[in-house]
């Protein structure tokens, strides 16, 4: 089995306990909090040790070069510096990669992108491992940059992979061939490089261990797929590799790809010392991947009604300089490109490409959102065209329960896409602008207009997204749950390898636990490797699929609790049940003490019960590579958005006034926490279409900080109405639907609409820029 | 360089400190303080806010140096008594936190907002603390963290 470092940090995760109320249902609060409010709570950042050296990165400063020759020697002769390792000190295989092994976990021979990690240095203070990376002597010879994705597309281009450019080219084919429409409405769209600008950066702590291993401390969103990534980068077992999940600054996405592990734990393995990296906010944008850019051509055919009758589109993701997770983003854009309507007929042709622009992956709504920008603003091209209002078009070609969508599937659970719209419409819209509170104008405290040119718009969006990992991945979690008695109360514990990023699922685990085992206190477990993998916080997955492992798990642990409990007092098993700590039969009587029960010594061992089980939601299954028909998703969540804006058109300034919201969660497991998912999913939908981007030029990143790169403050985010629909999905537990992602997806196309109807400005770009608003 | 300066109350002193060093790094790495936070190390993001001779700053910004002979409290000395704070409170209670990063510095942002405005309109609220961000919540519960603590300290209804 898995050992212990002989010492741990400081910082390194401990159990969290909570003896708080707080079942499925109600608004349980973090186990957690009292730590972060009193800045107890260790983030990966904080993490510390005797003896510790700092790690720091050297980053390609071309998009693409070719390697001639690496100088260490100055670096290395730097007092202080203990370690520069090259590509030529990664012992085992230097290719990692969430789908496709394809990255180099130190450059090789070429470097692919700019910021790409080329060697790594190892000093006793971090200015002093800053200023030895300088003096790395890496001689390049510069290569023609692949930077447009529509150029890299075509076959004369560079072909920067022996298989070409192209990640993933997925068709979906519905239907006729060529059919053809009364009213036909197209355009084409352009969505920019979102960064999830999650505030902790980058972090950790590698241990050399004794067996010749490491114990990585890290903030990451899936232990298990970075421990198989380190592992393979290492040569070594996974029992010499532990990792353990240490606090985490939010990750939106931006921590499915590894990014210091593997260069901690080599230079860790070196030094025979701790090593710590933590990347600055510059380094942050280098170190991870971010949202695609996507260009995007679109074309709805419809009755003269406005009813749908055909569905084109072309989408074209640029993937940058390494694979990530591109694949599954152009599964997602194909598949759930149009948009939850429906069309008898449908053409998709999406593309995922390589270039030498920075790399990018997973980002919170994966896939749906640059494709919703592009549906959306058809879907208010066509109201207009055939005469109706936005959410008159979307009520009358929403799906429904029952229907099967563009590649065939089923919806075969709650698909309130009419009410969601209606819903929007019932709900008051703010007051006129009184203009009396300047700061409430467009630009704000810059006191840029006392009202004039301004003018009001509203727009709307309704978008649905997949929950859980598609296509047939085999999408699993684990859950430890042990029942015992400690200081004479019945106490349960929970252990899952399910990364807490801040979204709560610790809470969650918690408030599953009182529910099925009918206890107060319940303590969470360091989340690490020791217990099989949890699966990836991603998709928003985590409630439904390690919620499901844990009352799994709980069931277990209560079936042969209350197997010994029929023993022991006549009652047949199915006839009890627990709660309040005590076993209690159906008629309400109580019939045992819990504790005493667990504590009866020829009934149970001293450690109680404990059971470990592995879950799995309904199997997907791949879709077909011609068509793009199949059953490719698990869930499908709903959500609708009704934005108010008042945008300065002399300016361009935009002053989102309102940002209301009705979202279907099936159940909300912790409903003050569904609310926090969907304040700040929306606020990161509404960055993207007025403010958010990653400005590349010739694969440069011009805007790596956050002066640069703005995400909204409290100035810029509107009051918010929220309406939660709690249709449940008999498929899964407790009836969830994730929750996390589709804010984020509808939030930001119903912000563009209101600027379009304020403005009357087509405004097929987004972030809309001041200058797209005046023409200037 | 030898900096000795006050810090929730104690005494602390350090030596060696290098010049490019900033307030932050030598509360996080240097005094064992690690609770105002590295988010952003350029001014912008408000993570790091600490309040030096009762004036909130970012820490990132502040040569340790510049804090030699100063009285500087952090997010770890907001409560002295061993009981949260009513900010702290009203943070925890009202599901202000998710990721908490942002935590610290909006804590001392709103700590020193209800000294200088107890009862602070929500216009004011958002220009006390629209030099925090924070990427998970969107802003709502803090603003209701805001309001509610306002109310407690004032003794009114939390």
């Amino acid at each position: 089995m898995t050992s212990i470092p002989l010492t741990s940090p400081q910082g390194a995760p401990s159990d969290t306990s909570s003896a708080a109320d707080g079942r499925i249902g109600e608004n349980a609060l973090r186990p957690d909090g009292t730590l972060k409010v009193t800045g107890e709570f260790a983030y990966a950042s904080d993490l510390w040790m005797d003896e510790m050296v700092w790690g720091t990165t050297v980053r390609s400063p071309h998009p693409h070069a070719r390697i001639v020759s690496i100088d260490i020697g100055p670096a290395l002769a730097t007092p202080g510096v203990y370690a520069v390792l090259t590509a030529e000190d990664v012992p085992g295989a230097n290719a990692v990669g969430l789908e496709h092994e394809d990255q180099p976990v130190l450059a090789e021979t070429v470097v692919r992108y700019k910021g790409e990690p080329v060697a790594i240095v190892a000093a006793d203070h971090p200015e002093i491992a800053r200023q030895a990376a300088k003096k790395v002597v890496v001689e390049y010879d510069v290569l023609e940059a692949v930077t447009d994705a529509r150029a890299a597309l075509d076959p004369a281009s560079v072909q920067l992979r022996p298989s070409g450019n192209v990640v993933r080219h997925l068709k979906v084919r519905k239907g006729e061939e060529l059919p053809t429409a009364a009213v036909v409405v197209s355009l084409d769209f352009e969505v920019g490089m979102q960064d999830q600008a999650f505030l902790g950066p980058e972090s950790g702590l590698a241990v050399p261990a004794e067996d010749g291993g490491v114990d990585l401390y890290v903030a990451t969103q899936w232990l298990h797929v970075d421990q198989r990534q380190v592992c393979s980068a290492l040569g070594l077992p996974p029992e010499k590799v532990r990792l353990s999940l240490s606090g985490v600054g939010g990750a939106f996405g931006g921590r499915e790809d590894l990014s210091m592990h593997v260069h901690a734990c080599l230079l860790a393995m070196h030094t025979n010392k701790p090593v710590k990296m933590v990347y600055n906010r510059e380094e942050s944008f280098y170190g991870h991947v971010h949202r695609h850019p996507a260009t995007m051509s679109y074309e709805f055919g419809a009755e003269p009604d406005g009813m749908l009758v055909y569905g084109r589109a072309e989408i074209l993701f640029d993937g940058g300089a390494y694979a990530s997770s591109t694949g599954a983003v152009v599964g997602n854009g194909g598949t759930l490109g149009l948009g939850p309507y429906r069309f008898p007929n449908v053409h998709i042709d999406c593309y995922g490409v390589y270039t030498n622009n920075p790399p990018c992956g997973a980002m919170r709504g994966f896939g749906c959102v640059q494709a919703a920008f592009a549906h959306e603003a058809l879907m208010d091209a066509l109201a207009e065209r055939v005469g109706v209002s936005p959410a008159a078009i979307r009520k009358l070609n929403g799906v429904r329960e029952g229907d099967v969508n563009i590649t065939g599937q089923v919806i075969d659970s709650a698909a309130p896409c009419e009410e969601l719209v209606q819903i929007l419409l019932d709900m008051p819209l703010p007051a006129e602008r009184s203009g009396a509170d300047l700061l409430s104008l467009p630009g704000g405290v810059a006191n840029s207009t006392h009202g004039e040119g301004v003018v009001r718009g509203v727009g709307y969006a309704l978008t649905y997204k997949n929950v859980g990992f598609s296509e047939g991945f085999d999408d699993y979690s684990t859950a430890r749950v042990r029942l015992q008695v400690i200081g004479g109360e019945a106490v349960a514990s929970v252990h899952t390898a399910a990364a807490e990023v801040g979204q709560g699922l610790i809470t969650v685990e918690q408030q599953i636990c009182r529910t099925e085992l009918g206890v107060g206190r319940v303590v969470v477990h360091p989340k690490n490797t020791q217990v099989g993998s949890g699966g990836s916080t991603s998709a928003s997955r985590q409630t439904y699929v390690t919620g499901g492992a844990v009352k799994a798990a709980c069931e277990a642990v209560r079936a042969r609790v209350l197997a010994a409990a029929a023993q022991v007092c006549g009652h047949t098993a199915d006839d009890l049940a627990l709660d309040g700590g005590k076993v209690v039969a159906r008629s309400g009587e109580v019939v045992l003490d819990l504790a005493e029960l667990l504590g009866d010594a020829e009934l149970f061992a001293d450690e109680g019960v404990e059971e470990t089980v592995e879950w799995r939601h309904r199997p997907t299954e791949a879709v077909d590579p011609e068509t793009g028909q199949g059953n490719a998703h698990v869930q499908y969540a709903f959500s609708a958005h009704r934005a108010v804006v008042d945008v300065d058109v002399d300016l361009g300034l935009v002053k989102v006034v309102a940002l209301d919201t009705a979202q279907d969660v099936g159940k909300a497991i912790n409903p003050d926490a569904v609310l926090g998912q969907i304040q700040g999913g929306s606020t990161q939908g509404m960055g993207l279409a007025l403010m958010e981007e990653i400005v590349v030029k010739d694969g440069h990143i011009m805007n790596p900080s956050f002066t640069d790169y703005l995400i909204p403050t409290i100035l810029d985010t509107p009051p918010m109405l929220i309406k939660i629909l709690e249709y449940a999905d008999p498929h899964a537990p407790y009836g969830v639907r994730g929750v996390g992602e589709p804010p984020t997806i509808s939030s930001g196309p119903a912000v563009a609409a209101a600027i379009r109807q304020a403005t009357g400005k087509a405004l097929r770009r987004v972030p809309i820029r001041p200058e797209h608003i005046t023409g200037t | 360089m030898r900096v000795t300066a006050t810090v929730n109350g104690e005494t602390h002193q350090i030596d060696d400190v290098w010049e490019g060093e900033s307030l932050m790094y030598a509360l996080r790495e240097r005094m064992g303080l690690p609770g105002s936070k590295n988010a952003c190390e350029q001014g912008e993001c408000g993570s790091c806010t600490v309040y030096l001779d009762g004036v909130p700053v970012c820490s990132c910004l502040v040569a340790a140096g510049q804090a030699h002979e100063r009285d500087i409290v952090t997010v770890e000395g907001l409560s002295d008594t061993g009981e949260l704070h009513p900010v702290q409170q009203a943070y925890l209670e009202q599901g202000a936190v998710q990721c908490g990063f942002c935590t610290p510095g909006l804590l001392v942002a709103t700590h020193d907002l209800l000294s200088r405005n107890p009862h602070p309109s929500d216009p004011q609220i958002r220009e006390a603390l629209a030099g925090n961000l924070c990427r998970c919540t969107g802003y709502e519960k803090i603003l209701d963290a805001v309001r509610a603590a306002a109310d407690r300290m004032d003794g009114g209804p939390a």
